[in-house]
């Protein structure tokens, strides 16, 4: 469709005209006129919603709002064309089959080895091994190795070595979708133990021998403690609604040696609410201080974000200081289970700090574990009632963390939002289905790609150059503050307004930093260059005295051979080199990361990180004008000149 | 008056310190003319703790029995608690300190008595002339003179003896000019915009009066500064509403028949005594232990503090704006012209002016347009967040700014050769200090109690490269442009560094900035010994050339 207009958002002065495409995967609208034809890329799996607004003597206006955040206005000029429109991407952003997802399609240009080795980047063996298990406490259990027991499980759990087959099916039976007590987590030092589950079928009296003994059998793999926490993580009300449906929570009196502990995390349907409550403030056109943050108090969202960080901190705390084992739980025990587990791994073990830990972690404590990654983030047409931000706020945990523990994480905020991209981009295999057992059915592995590869690719643009493994905030247990520290947590500007540069700082501290990081390294290498050279001109100079001494006319050949030898290291070349460093001054600084950022993700591979990173350039380039200030009207500029409209209007 | 007489009890032992995230220490509590000195004697100056009386914005007592405890609360924001054993020796301490943090006298402030410990390299009282400032500013434009209209204050006692004005206007006619300004305040030269010559002046409100008195003298001064057929704009600090019940009391606003080639704009700005409001209202947010998100947010809602911080930014980015790019002349005002248009001046600089965004030029900054300009500082800094007296003058004008600044600051993180730490370095010297910078409320008082003679110059002390060192940005590289801040409330955030920076654990941020610091310098450590290896190498290079061919 030609002669589109693309509004911006602050100020719809500001409109750029354009042609619309739409190909099987992407939404793509071209820039007319300007010499970059400036693109925008959407993916159809990305399309959260789409709204056909009324028509306007301009045109036929379409909203589209994007998973990641993204908020696009078109202007069509014709009322059919925007009505086909409407009803294509309809079609296409709600896809009915697996196969229609992009990842099917998708293809990264690498060959089958290269993409098996890419699936290989996380293994789970290798992470149980690395904490310490199996071992005189805990084994594998393959009593789940045909999904038999519980089809949302993975094959391979780790369960307490003297949980028998015959307690763990038994147990099994007493748990919501039979999800039974497992390992998550698995402190080394002091044997404590972070375990999952569903909630028990308790109802008002229900018992269960073998989940009795299940929890017990947990309390023993850590002999260091007379008891066990069990952690519910629902708030009471809701809990004790579930024991009417023969569901609910341990009754401290069936279990011996138990603690049972509510955590008030409220449920999947509140925090989609919630986040809809917040995403419509950060709509709003030139909100006062007080619409937004009023807006961001009603929400809930912080509220909710410090629930779930609170549960986490009680549970490493639990384990680190007081040396006992958790058992957690919520209803079904895939979303604030998932939720609570990692954001206490993540504060226990420095390793899940640093980018292939991460990685780890998202695999084990949401993959593996069967959090229902197509019903939470849509990426099959069904049911709207199913789809909430659950990941979502497990990594908004960690960018509240990584503001207040700035050294402590390998990987910086554009890590968290690419993966969060990726989430719902369905442009890897990662995140498809709603368990291990759909996906090994679907053959993932065999026909699509694996994130952590492409991520693990290009680490050197996710790396927090504050970082350093041997940096005493790196190392141990994180302890974040817990009272008064309402005001530590805080709204996300570079996740939820991602797409509004115009919001954001100017200039970036990471990418500052880690442009200096890479001169440096360049650096060290030419000092070594350098030095080498040196020895050499000095072992030859001294050897080339002895030889003058002995016979004059040879040594100036000798010496001639020589500088002719550093000739071919040749200055000149370094000091090119010196002029390749990234240039680092400060309104530079944007242009050097779009670089990074459109080298490494190919337009066909990333389209809309791609995009993102065209519109930093454009920070730079008003940046640029307005030094030159003449020729272009000060509306051209970024997203301030909204607020320079109104301070005119004003 | 002796000090000794308001001091009962010079001493206490056995008394407990309480400071947030501290351990409490038991040690010895000392009084002093102007210090409370705590010291715990564990270990050598390790638990230490030196408060000056001027800082003390309120003390409370309790009692638990004998136990008597003190909780004195600093203008820095800061909280800390004493207990001490002794009911009678601590009323006396109690009284003492309150006596001593409400010295009427300015004579008697703690700058008079000072004497610094270190080596004065350049004399701060002389640092930042206007003398220079015209120098720098006769460079690139004729269209200035200096003026000493004002030279015994006796035109405007608010103003500095020396102002800058446009060089068509003679002296008599400022001396008519001021007579139609509140205060005497006639419009002067805040700032010249090099990249297109036009400028930014500032003024108090025009007497107009009800009945629309006009004066010739203050049209043609205002003028002057416009270039042949263009406009210039009027940003009024008040809203239009307020500006005309001005006129009542004899006050006003530049009227369009009178000043056909303005446009006046007005861009709402809070009067002191709403902000003062305000800021005891965020202050007592932060400080609240309560662990319920939902109030944190509201209370900082309904502070109001970072709605002013919105407004300014705005006005400011609008000045810039008029200026930059509407490539107009600015005329800043209120109603006195000591406060809201001080902020909007100085804060448009920092915007369009990357001299501003160096250490010595934002000195400069201050020093022109908040010292020299006659913000009274002595009268709104006298108590802070936690006074109970709810005087009028009071207000967290200067503090606004810095926190404006800091915003910016944050946006473009690499374009200020300052840090953090240097905008709460002032903040906290222009409410409590041992030096005379911020004594006074003008420079004709200032004069009159000889502060440059008898105090020592902050400047004095921040210049000394040892000084400097902290309070450098290790990111700046110095950037030439116009830096646009965004105002929007996503863009804006709570300045913890000063609000919070009792509340919350800083070790992690602090070890973090160390980190960077570390980053960049080893970096440049680098540099210069890969260059000098290279210069080592070229010249052996050269050397051997030369013998080979001699």
């Amino acid at each position: 469709v030609e002669n589109v207009r693309l509004l911006d958002r602050l100020s719809s002065r500001r409109a750029v005209v354009g042609t619309l495409y739409l190909t099987a995967t992407h939404v793509i609208f071209v820039e007319n006129g300007s010499e970059t034809r400036k693109e925008t890329w959407v993916l159809h799996s990305q399309i959260s919603s789409i709204e056909k607004q009324a028509t306007t003597a301009t045109g036929c206006p379409l909203l589209i709002r994007c998973k990641n955040f993204q908020v696009i206005q078109l202007v069509i000029p014709q009322e059919r064309d925007c009505h086909d429109v409407y009803i294509s991407l309809i079609r296409l952003a709600r896809p009915v089959k697996y196969e229609e997802l992009y990842c099917f399609s998708f293809n990264p240009k690498l060959d089958k080895e290269e993409r098996e080795q890419g699936w290989k980047l996380v293994d789970l063996n290798e992470e149980y091994n690395r904490m310490g298990v199996p071992n005189n406490y805990w084994q594998i259990s393959d009593v789940n190795r045909d999904y038999g027991v519980c089809d949302s499980y993975p094959t391979e759990v780790y369960v307490p070595k003297s949980a028998t087959a015959h307690i763990i099916v038994g147990s099994s039976k007493f748990r919501s979708r039979r999800r039974f007590p497992a390992l998550s987590y698995y402190c080394k030092g002091n044997n404590a133990s972070i375990c999952r589950s569903s909630q028990p079928l308790s109802g008002f009296s229900a018992r269960c021998l073998e989940d009795e003994q299940m929890l017990q059998a947990i309390r023993k793999a850590n002999p260091g403690s007379d008891f066990i926490y069990v952690v519910d993580t629902r708030p009471k009300l809701n809990a004790m609604a579930n024991r009417a449906a023969g569901k609910g929570y341990e009754n401290e009196d069936n279990y011996s040696n138990i603690k049972f502990q509510f955590i008030g995390i409220e449920n999947i349907h509140v925090m989609r609410n919630s986040l809809q409550k917040m995403l419509e403030v950060c709509e709003l056109k030139s909100p006062s201080m007080s619409d937004f943050l009023w807006g961001l108090e009603n929400s809930g969202w912080l509220k909710h974000i410090k629930a779930i960080m609170d549960a986490g901190i009680f549970i490493a705390k639990a384990v680190a200081e007081e040396g006992v084992s958790v058992l957690v739980h919520c209803s079904d025990g895939w979303d604030r289970t998932a939720q609570v587990c990692s954001v206490a791994s993540l504060l226990l073990d420095p390793y899940y700090r640093t980018m292939k830990g991460f990685m780890v972690l998202i695999e084990k404590d949401w993959v593996s574990f069967g959090h229902k990654f197509n019903h939470r983030y849509g990426n099959l047409d069904g049911d709207p009632k199913e789809i909430s931000p659950v990941i979502d706020q497990f990594i908004e945990c960690v960018w509240q963390l990584m503001e207040q523990f700035p050294c402590a994480f390998e990987f910086n905020e554009r890590f968290l939002i690419h993966i969060q991209h990726h989430i719902y981009s369905c442009q890897f295999g990662n995140f498809l289905c709603n368990s291990q057992k759909e996906r090994r059915e679907l053959k993932i592995k065999e026909r699509t790609y694996s994130l952590w590869a492409h991520l693990w690719k290009n680490r050197a643009d996710y790396l927090n150059p504050l970082y350093r493994s041997d940096h005493s905030q790196t190392q141990g247990t994180l302890h974040p503050q817990i009272a008064p520290c309402n005001f530590l947590y805080k709204f996300w500007s570079g996740m939820y307004n991602r797409f509004e540069k115009g919001l954001h700082p100017r200039q970036s501290v990471t990418d500052y930093l880690m442009a200096v990081k890479e001169e440096t390294q360049q650096l060290e290498e030419e000092l070594e260059a350098l030095q080498e050279r040196l020895a050499n001109l000095q072992k030859s100079q001294s050897s080339n005295n002895k030889v003058k001494n002995m016979q004059q006319d040879r040594s100036k050949q000798f010496g001639l051979y020589t500088s002719n030898n550093s000739l071919a290291n040749t200055p000149q070349e370094y000091s090119n080199d010196l002029k390749s460093f990234p240039s680092r001054s400060p309104s530079q600084g944007d242009e050097d990361s779009a670089l990074i950022l459109t080298q490494d993700n190919l337009k066909s591979s990333d389209p809309d990180l791609s995009v993102n990173s065209d519109q930093e350039s454009g920070v730079e380039d008003c940046s640029c004008r307005s030094s030159s200030g003449g020729g272009c009207l000060p509306s051209e500029d970024s997203g301030k000149d909204s607020d320079e409209a109104v301070f005119l209007a004003g | 008056m002796e000090f000794a007489e308001l001091i009962k009890t010079p001493r206490a032992d056995n008394v407990v310190l309480h400071c947030p995230f501290h351990l409490a220490v038991e040690g010895t509590l000392c009084l002093t003319g102007h210090h409370l000195i705590f010291s715990s004697r564990r270990r050598d100056n390790a638990e230490e703790l030196w408060l000056l009386h001027s800082n003390i914005d309120s003390i409370e007592k309790r009692f638990m029995g004998s136990l008597g405890t003190i909780i004195i609360k600093c203008k820095d924001l800061r909280i800390i608690q004493l207990d001490i054993p002794g009911m009678e020796e601590c009323l006396n301490i109690a009284s003492s300190i309150e006596a001593l943090s409400t010295l009427d006298s300015v004579t008697l402030m703690y700058p008079f008595f000072y004497r610094p410990m270190f080596e004065v390299l350049e004399d701060g009282w002389s640092s930042f002339l206007l003398e220079q400032e015209f120098e720098l500013l006769s460079s690139v434009t004729n269209e200035w003179r200096l003026s000493c209209v004002n030279k015994d204050f006796s035109v405007c006692p608010s103003y500095p003896p020396v102002v800058i004005v446009p060089k068509s206007v003679d002296d008599e006619a400022l001396r008519k000019v001021a007579l139609f300004r509140h205060g005497g305040r006639f419009p002067v030269l805040s700032y010249y915009h090099k990249k297109n010559g036009m400028a930014m002046l500032r003024s108090s409100q025009p007497l107009t009066g009800t009945n629309g008195r006009r004066c010739k003298e203050d049209e043609k001064l205002i003028n002057a500064t416009l270039r042949s057929g263009r406009r210039g704009f009027v940003i009024d600090t008040r809203p239009l509403a307020v500006a005309q019940q001005a006129r009542a009391k004899g006050g006003g606003f530049e009227q369009e028949v009178h000043y056909p080639q303005w446009r006046r704009i007005h861009k709402y700005i809070e009067r002191f005594n709403i902000l003062q409001e305000s800021f005891i209202k965020l202050v007592e947010a932060c400080n609240d232990q309560s662990h319920n998100m939902d109030r944190w947010l509201s209370k900082l809602e309904a502070s109001n503090w970072l709605t002013h911080i919105k407004e300014l930014l705005t006005a400011a980015c609008l000045a810039a704006q008029c200026i930059d790019r509407e490539s107009a002349s600015v005329l800043v005002h209120g109603s006195e012209g000591t406060d809201s248009t001080l902020q909007v001046t100085s804060l448009a600089q920092i915007i369009l002016d990357p001299r501003c965004r160096t250490i010595r030029g934002f000195e400069a900054l201050v020093v022109r347009e908040w010292l020299q300009a006659g913000h009274p500082f002595q009268q709104r800094c006298a108590q802070s967040a936690y006074s109970n007296s709810k005087q009028k003058w009071e207000a967290p004008v200067f503090l606004l700014f810095l926190e404006c600044v800091w915003q910016i600051h944050r946006q473009f993180p690499c374009s200020f050769e300052f840090n953090e730490q240097f905008l709460i370095m002032l903040f906290e010297h222009a409410y409590a200090s041992q030096f005379g910078t911020f004594l006074g409320n003008n420079e004709n008082e200032r004069a009159k109690l000889k502060l440059p003679q008898k105090t020592m110059s902050l400047w004095s002390w921040v210049n000394r490269p040892e000084e400097m060192s902290r309070f450098q940005n290790p990111l700046y590289e110095a950037n030439s442009l116009v830096i646009w801040p965004s105002v929007a409330p996503q863009s804006l955030q709570l300045w913890e560094g000063v609000f919070l920076r009792w509340n919350r654990p800083s070790k992690f941020l602090e070890e973090a900035e160390v980190e960077r610091i570390n980053i960049i310098k080893y970096n440049k450590d680098l540099q210069a010994k890969v260059n000098a290896l290279r210069r080592q190498l070229a010249e052996m290079e050269a050397d051997e050339e030369a013998r080979e061919e001699p």
